[in-house]
């Protein structure tokens, strides 16, 4: 049943989805007015990109197979979908001939480092904190912190990150500025170096951190109120269990499984927050890439990115999607 | 009035509220700046903040005070649009979601689902790519909206599913009412508080994104924006020079602008509707 009901459904949307996105991503460069290539092209040589001879003429054939520019739409699209299964984004133009996908994995790692250890880290604990300031949602540290997360949480991770910046790097100077490391090192498992990315990756990680903690914050602290109201907390009171029992036990566990499905959901947002405070630092993963990119007009970059990002956050949300019976009995034995 | 009365009592609206007001005045007062907004050189370049300049002058030779009276009017005047365009796409797909169910319902909720999960930020990035050219706050503004509706949708269509197992709704098709007036006569009252706070939300969403693609350089940077004014800055070094009224000038004024607007739609839609304070607030 849980197989049938829940699983395959969901299977299939997972596939819809990126069938959606990436057929999107086809279609937005044809769908424009101005002809992709030539408009591409424009943009490299009013950005001044420095191009040696000859790869001109293999960035013009490039393009015009990226864009599937021979035959008719069908058939572009079919040879899109053909070498996006051989994994081949194309070249990249500012760093020619570079492929998309070796420029990507290089940047991964740090991407997937921050995004990974922060997005865990302001759930958990943004969702226990704000477990606990909504059970006692009377007391002075709870409103405290209440009002706290009223001011950070409508800030754009651009301005937020910016100010952190501000703040720590460029008054207080207790920051690097930016980079993903000191400048000349190079990547190794040795301590002086990954003491370096540690301390680069301290305000990055902070301004997402605090940013999506906030979120999780109020939004739990709403749902435990809301559980906080039911009959089953009451009667456990009434039944004499302990108060910490009842909140570790009871109420958070039941207000989490909406989190979960909020995680989801919001992982997509907190990936392109990601991508835009990496800007803000320099920070040398997707989003530094995706600035080179724009900065200097490299079409194919971006959409290898983006075709990048569809597939990896997809299939994030899928597995956060996939474990949540693991959470919720009632999916479970449906 | 009444019901004004009564929100003002709660401070989170009194204080959005007057901020909001203190920077619609702002913007207003560039009806009657005496420079140019899309002229450089006007005055001598980078002044700290004096008598004759309040906020300074920047290195393109403007008025970092009259520039920013232009900067907040044309970011509000793409909020409105992307707010106000994508309003009616989220109320026409939540009402047929809602309303027709079935096939409809599924087909749509895929879409919106889909764009939700998408990184729609990319595909923004590549579409105000190619696009430049012609992007000017009308243009943008659309395009935001164009990506902006699929959350509120599901919000609006699960009011209307609730609204549709209400006995009025009953009474009103067996009394011959048409579904088009029953959506916009019956239903519309309701849903109306719900649309007001995320259009406000949304609003809020369309600012940040202008201000991220302006800083990508993905605007037209000789129109005044809060994120072309930041990118000018950024792009002069004023950090460095220490220019802080440049820069602190543009940061000020959308944090004031953010926060007000989100404190705006919470303590509204807390004061409509308690119990559902939940759903809006939400990731």
């Amino acid at each position: 049943m849980f197989l049938k009901q829940y699983l395959i459904p969901r299977l299939i949307q997972y596939v819809l989805v990126i069938l959606l996105g990436i057929t999107a991503v086809f279609f937005i460069p044809r769908l424009l007015p101005n002809d992709p290539v030539l408009r591409t092209i424009a943009e490299m040589r009013a950005r001044g990109a420095y191009l040696e001879p000859g790869a001109m003429d293999k960035i013009i054939s490039d393009l015009q197979q990226m864009y599937g520019l021979e035959g008719s739409w069908f058939d572009q699209y079919l040879a899109f979908w053909g070498r996006l299964f051989r994994g081949d984004l194309g070249v990249s133009f500012f760093q020619f001939p570079t492929p998309v996908l070796d420029l990507i994995m290089t940047a991964l790692p740090w991407t997937v480092g921050l995004l990974l250890t922060t997005t865990l880290l302001s759930w958990a604990i943004g969702n226990l904190i704000g477990g606990f300031a909504g059970y006692y949602a009377d007391r002075s540290w709870s409103r405290t912190l209440d009002a706290i997360a009223m001011v950070v949480r409508p800030l754009p991770y651009y301005i937020f990150a910016f100010a952190l910046l501000l703040l720590f790097a460029y008054l207080l100077r207790w920051f690097p500025v930016s980079g993903g490391a000191r400048l000349g090192m190079r990547p190794s498992w040795t301590w002086p170096f990954i003491q370096s990315v540690l301390w680069h990756s301290v305000l990055p990680a902070l301004s997402i951190f605090i940013l999506s903690a906030a979120a999780w914050f109020q939004t739990m602290k709403l749902v435990v109120q809301n559980v906080n109201a039911e009959s089953f907390v009451a009667y456990a009171k009434l039944s004499g269990v302990q108060e910490s029992r009842i909140v570790s036990r009871y109420v958070i566990r039941n207000a989490l499984l909406p989190q979960i499905t909020g995680l989801g959901l919001s992982l997509g947002l907190i990936f392109s927050g990601a991508l835009i405070t990496e800007i803000v630092y320099s920070y040398p993963g997707l989003g530094t890439l995706l600035y080179n990119a724009i900065v200097n007009g490299d079409y194919n970059l971006i959409m290898g990115i983006t075709i990048f990002s569809i597939i990896a956050i997809t299939t994030s949300v899928l597995i956060v999607d996939l474990m949540y019976p693991f959470f919720d009995p009632r999916i479970r034995y449906m | 009035m009444r019901l004004f009365r009564d929100l003002l009592r709660d401070v989170r609206f009194a204080v959005a509220f007057w901020v909001l007001c203190l920077l619609l005045t702002f913007a207003a007062l560039s009806l009657f700046s005496p420079y140019d907004p899309t002229r450089w050189g006007q005055v001598p370049r980078d002044l700290r903040p004096s008598a004759e300049h309040w906020l300074g002058t920047d290195s393109n030779g403007q008025d970092v005070f009259w520039n920013a009276t232009f900067a907040v009017r044309n970011s509000l005047i793409i909020a409105v649009i992307a707010g106000v365009v994508s309003r009616i796409i989220a109320v026409i797909v939540g009402m047929v979601a809602g309303y027709r169910g079935g096939s409809w319902d599924r087909a749509l909720m895929f879409l919106s689902d889909s764009l939700l999960v998408i990184p729609l930020f990319l595909i923004i990035v590549m579409m105000a790519m190619l696009i430049r050219a012609s992007l000017n706050l009308a243009t943008l503004g659309l395009l935001l909206a164009f990506f902006g509706w699929a959350w509120d949708a599901r919000l609006i269509r699960s009011q209307i599913l609730s609204l549709r197992e209400r006995d009025f709704t009953q009474t009103a098709i067996l009394s011959g009412t048409g579904t088009l007036k029953l959506v916009l006569n019956e239903y519309m009252p309701y849903a109306m508080p719900l649309i007001f706070s995320t259009l406000i939300n949304n609003m809020a969403w369309a600012i940040g994104l202008e201000i991220t693609l302006a800083i990508l350089g993905l605007l037209d940077m000789s129109i005044p924006t809060l994120g072309t004014m930041l990118y000018w800055a950024i792009n002069y070094q004023a950090i460095l020079l220490g220019r802080w009224w440049w820069v602190l000038t543009p940061i000020t004024l959308s944090v004031m602008l953010f926060i007000a607007l989100y404190w705006l739609s919470v303590s509204i839609s807390e004061y409509l509707d308690p119990r559902t304070r939940v759903q809006r607030v939400g990731a």
